[in-house]
């Protein structure tokens, strides 16, 4: 085994890339590059809707080509990446969502609301397209990634500018750099925790590609404990970016700190792309071990579950309640994950993309609430704004219905998905665990349902803006996707079981 | 619907429909009714109409309002008719919300703490059934990978290990039992029926809680016979403590809805007793109950609703001596109290009857016990009665009251007039009953004891 690496290491030989597979990425990247030239060349006033319809293009074109290739299955560039089922629902699902909050970060309409605070104000930065295009890039390339330095590379690839991201808030700057430091400092830590993994496993294997990794750990191995640290080493990279607990700390304070398009982003995006490499590293090279990191997930997943769900319920600010949300309903998805089985695979997918429509239509509604110092976040403005904006609220009662996952919202069809593979995968526990923090987690949303109809306006309370053009668009994307995928979920349950196999 | 039902068809579903929904989890939207569906959903459509024509008065957000009775009543009758336990449980869950915000904007003063309360308890129960649920649709699947089905008629044909059944029993219990609710679950139910506004109320009280006893039915007794015949005596015991509980903390009510609210817990006791029984006159008897307990404490809930209308009280102190006022207000709830203490003449009294007969033929210990709530029922709305409507009037405001408008009178003219009816001809509806419940016996395997001398007395006396 060894000796092969080796003899791949000393003759270098360009490898024959077989661009085809790989058009979806390269739509992206592609896009990403003329983003920066756009930045360069287009005057001042026209970059951001260039920038904005560079970025669109890029997305679409990317989804194209993954509907095109959506039956192919292969191993490209050398066994570095991987074109199978998982791979290509999880770039779908990355694109799609994608499109959906870069519609919300295209927004320029609340940039004006009075002279004198734009006056203190920075301009509109619009160089947060291509970094969130490169990000986009990162995290297709993250879920594809056949061979740990490619997901390495690709980890860091969608990490950096979602740090830069982070930072860029227009008002409070402050919590927002904090944010982007905290968020930097604490992935930082994260990726070297992925590089030791990933320093050890190719001690043990002698390789980084995953079918070597599969080899090597089936047979009854010699040193073991490299082995099992390098694996637990990798799983804690995987998981601080999955935001599960114990490693979800960021979560509350980035996802409040950041530019609240951006932490839609973060929140729909980067869990897929977290749990898609989760899920291949997993059940690809290490399958035959799953015996022994079964218990260790469902752990996890228990500890995520009971962490996100009760400490969601001290929380005054929204940003940081659909963090701790967020939090929670990683548990959920780690439960699919503990399943080790197809039903669990394809379980997890669907959740991650209706989750993640839902959640970038309750940050859309969070960005429309605003009073003069920016987004109001605190809990105690939106009292009574159910009486006021019925619309809005009503909007944002059915999003955190769809969290709660209660029948009809594509968010119960997700829970229902996972605890049903689950109790196949012989892990009821894990159900029990899930349906008893579901109902602490509806207390928290069902008290914000509370405070917006139950409870009469206050008297300085925000205002609620008309959703301008692009929020409508988004919001209207998040609304029918997650009724479709609560009520009529068989396409999408079909194209997630026709993917659910990943390649050895 | 009723005359397309025929109530010696071999079948036990009729009317069927079925589709596919996601199939990649066998789910279907499958729907059909027997006896017991067929009554309360016809007992449910005959209430919402009195229900909406009841809520004249409301004027906040009236469009709201109605959109929200008329979804419950879907999920309701939903709920009702679902043949598929994954539809059965979209209505149930779906239900809430509805009920949530009825309770949440239009309740009473508590109406926050009410609606939250109502709606996690519920949830987190509903939600430990769906654990079983899912357990059930594992054990119809043929191997890893392949589709199961969430079809009632195939669950039936499962055989499943006792131990198994009996912690799958516990799952749909706990569901069913806070929703009935027995008594350690019954705390949500004062302050939701308390709180909800009138039309609410009697939709909560009428309809929503069978769905519990509905449940124990169609559910938990014939998909696990063998638990169900375990846990039984469980069961009744919860059913006697209800009734004492219920009837007891209803007596010391200052608050004339809560009362009724209480009162509810007492009734439902009855219901759970007559169905763990296991004899076709309890379980007949039982289910019977259902539609009697929904129109009188439904008529109940009605005229409270009146009274609270122009007096906007509901301390049972502020009343007394309406009597010579509202004369026709007080007639009508004379006689929804006489039925809901199962006056012979009007309906409550066959099946409170039938139930402690069945529940004596077969637990003589049970029976008895039980015939005590009877009288505790008795003073209960008597009490209530005497207080409100007997006597002087003391307070001042009373004695300008008007009597029952003409649309008012619409609403309970027929509740009162079905009251009646089912208490002299109670036949047809039994009849639809029986086939239904015959078919849960013999799913748990028991037939009813022989008459011996003795109860053969005991029945024609």
């Amino acid at each position: 085994m060894s000796v092969v690496a080796q003899a791949v290491v000393t003759t270098i030989n360009s490898p024959s890339i077989a661009y085809r597979l790989i058009a979806p990425m390269l739509a992206v990247f592609g896009a990403a590059v003329v983003g920066v030239l756009v930045e360069a060349f287009v005057p001042v006033r026209l970059r951001r809707v260039v920038g904005l319809a560079v970025a669109l293009i890029g997305i679409f074109v990317g989804l194209g080509f993954v509907v095109y290739l959506a039956d192919e299955r292969a191993v490209v560039a050398r066994g570095a990446i991987a074109v199978d089922g998982p791979a290509l629902f999880l770039q779908g699902a990355i694109l799609a969502l994608a499109a959906t909050a870069l519609l919300l970060m295209g927004e320029r309409a609340h940039a004006d609301e009075s002279p004198a605070a734009s006056a203190t104000l920075r301009p509109p930065q619009t160089e947060t397209f291509s970094l969130a295009m490169f990000s986009v890039g990162g995290m297709m390339l993250f879920v594809s990634a056949q061979n740990l330095i490619v997901m390495f590379v690709a980890l860091e690839v969608l990490s950096l500018p979602l740090y830069l991201l982070c930072g860029l808030a227009r008002r409070r700057r402050l919590i927002s750099q904090e944010s982007a430091l905290k968020y930097f400092l604490l992935g930082a830590f994260s990726s070297a925790f992925f590089l030791y993994g990933l320093a050890l496993l190719y001690g043990y294997a002698g390789s980084v590609s995953l079918s070597a990794l599969y080899d090597a750990a089936s047979v009854p191995g010699t040193n073991d404990a490299l082995l099992y640290a390098g694996l637990a080493l990798l799983a804690v990279g995987l998981l601080f970016k999955a935001g599960a607990a114990p490693f979800h700390f960021w979560t509350p304070d980035v996802y409040q700190g950041a530019p609240t398009a951006v932490t839609a982003l973060m929140a729909a995006c980067t869990k897929v792309a977290a749990f898609g490499a989760l899920l291949r590293v997993v059940l690809v090279p290490f399958y035959a071990l799953r015996s022994d990191w079964r218990p260790v997930i469902g752990g996890v997943a228990v500890l995520t579950m009971v962490v996100g769900a009760v400490i969601a319920v001290t929380q005054t600010d929204v940003k940081r309640m659909l963090a701790y949300s967020s939090v929670a309903h990683a548990g959920f998805i780690l439960t699919g994950v503990a399943a080790s089985n197809r039903a669990g695979l394809k379980a997890s997918m669907f959740y991650l993309l209706a989750y993640g429509f839902t959640v970038i239509g309750g940050f859309a509604v969070v960005t429309l609430v605003r009073d003069a110092g920016g987004e109001a976040t605190h809990l105690s403005k939106w009292q009574g704004l159910g009486r006021r904006s019925p619309v809005v609220a009503g909007l944002f009662a059915f999003f955190l219905f769809a969290l709660a996952g209660i029948p009809l919202t594509s968010g119960f069809t997700g829970k229902f998905a996972v605890f049903q593979a689950a109790i196949e995968g012989g892990a009821t526990y894990l159900v029990i665990v899930g349906v008893v923090c579901s109902a602490i987690a509806a207390f928290f949303y069902a008290r914000v349902v509370v405070l917006m109809f139950f409870q009469e306006p206050v008297a300085d309370g925000p205002t609620v803006i008309t959703p301008p053009a692009l929020t409508s668009a988004a919001l209207g994307l998040a609304v029918i996707v997650t009724v479709v995928l609560g009520v009529a979920p068989q396409i999408l349950l079909r194209v997630a079981g026709s993917a659910d196999r990943f390649i050895r | 619907m009723m005359t397309a039902f025929r109530s010696g068809s071999g079948e036990q579903f009729q009317l069927v429909e079925s589709y596919r929904w996601i199939p990649d989890y066998g789910i279907g939207y499958r729907v059909g009714v027997d006896g017991v569906a067929l009554l309360l959903i016809a007992l449910t459509t005959f209430l919402v109409p009195v229900v909406l024509l009841a809520s004249w008065h409301v004027e906040a957000k009236v469009k709201s309002y109605f959109v929200l009775i008329l979804l419950l009543e879907t999920a309701l009758v939903g709920c009702f008719a679902a043949t598929d336990v994954f539809l059965f449980y979209v209505f149930f869950e779906v239900m809430l919300v509805p009920m949530y915000f009825l309770i949440g904007v239009w309740g009473g003063e508590r109406r926050v703490y009410a609606a939250v309360k109502f709606f996690l308890y519920t949830l987190l129960a509903g939600l430990l059934m769906l654990v079983a649920i899912l357990t059930m649709y594992f054990r119809t699947k043929h191997g890893a990978g392949t589709t199961g089905t969430f079809d009632y008629r195939e669950w039936l044909k499962l055989d499943i290990p006792k131990a198994t059944q009996n912690w799958l029993f516990l799952g749909f219990f706990i569901a069913f039992a806070v929703k009935v609710p027995l008594f350690p679950f019954h705390t949500w139910l004062p302050d939701a029926h308390t709180e909800a506004p009138t039309g609410g109320s009697v939709l909560l009280a009428a309809v929503m809680l069978k769905i519990g006893t509905f449940g124990f039915l169609r559910y938990s007794i014939p998909l696990f016979p063998d638990a169900a015949k375990t846990f039984a005596p469980m069961m009744m015991v919860l059913g006697i403590i209800g009734i004492f509980y219920g009837a007891l903390v209803a007596m010391v009510q200052k608050d004339i809805k809560r009362l009724v609210a209480y009162t509810s817990i007492a009734h439902l006791g009855f219901i759970v007793l007559g169905l763990f029984a296991f004899t076709s006159q309890g379980q007949a008897g039982g289910v019977l109950y259902m539609i009697n307990h929904g129109l009188s404490t439904g008529a109940l809930f009605l005229i409270i609703g009146f009274l609270y209308e122009r007096r906007h009280t509901r301390l049972i102190s502020e009343y007394g001596g309406l009597r010579k006022v509202v004369p026709v207000l007080a007639a009508t709830f004379l006689v929804a109290g006489l039925s809901s203490l199962a006056l012979p003449g009007l309906n409550g009294f066959v099946s409170e009857f039938l139930v402690l007969l069945g529940t004596y033929a077969r637990h003589q210990a049970y029976g008895v016990i039980a015939t005590f709530g009877i009288i505790l029922a008795a003073l209960y709305i008597l009490i209530a009665y005497q207080r409100t409507m007997q006597g002087e009037l003391t307070v001042e405001a009373n004695k300008s009251l008007t009597d029952l408008t003409m649309r008012e009178k619409f609403v309970i003219g027929p509740v009162l007039a079905v009251i009646v009816a089912l208490g002299v001809f109670p036949a047809p509806a039994l009849r639809v009953i029986e086939p239904a419940v015959n078919r849960v016996l013999v799913r748990v395997g028991q037939v009813d004891p022989a008459p011996t001398l003795s109860g053969a007395t005991r029945s024609g006396k």
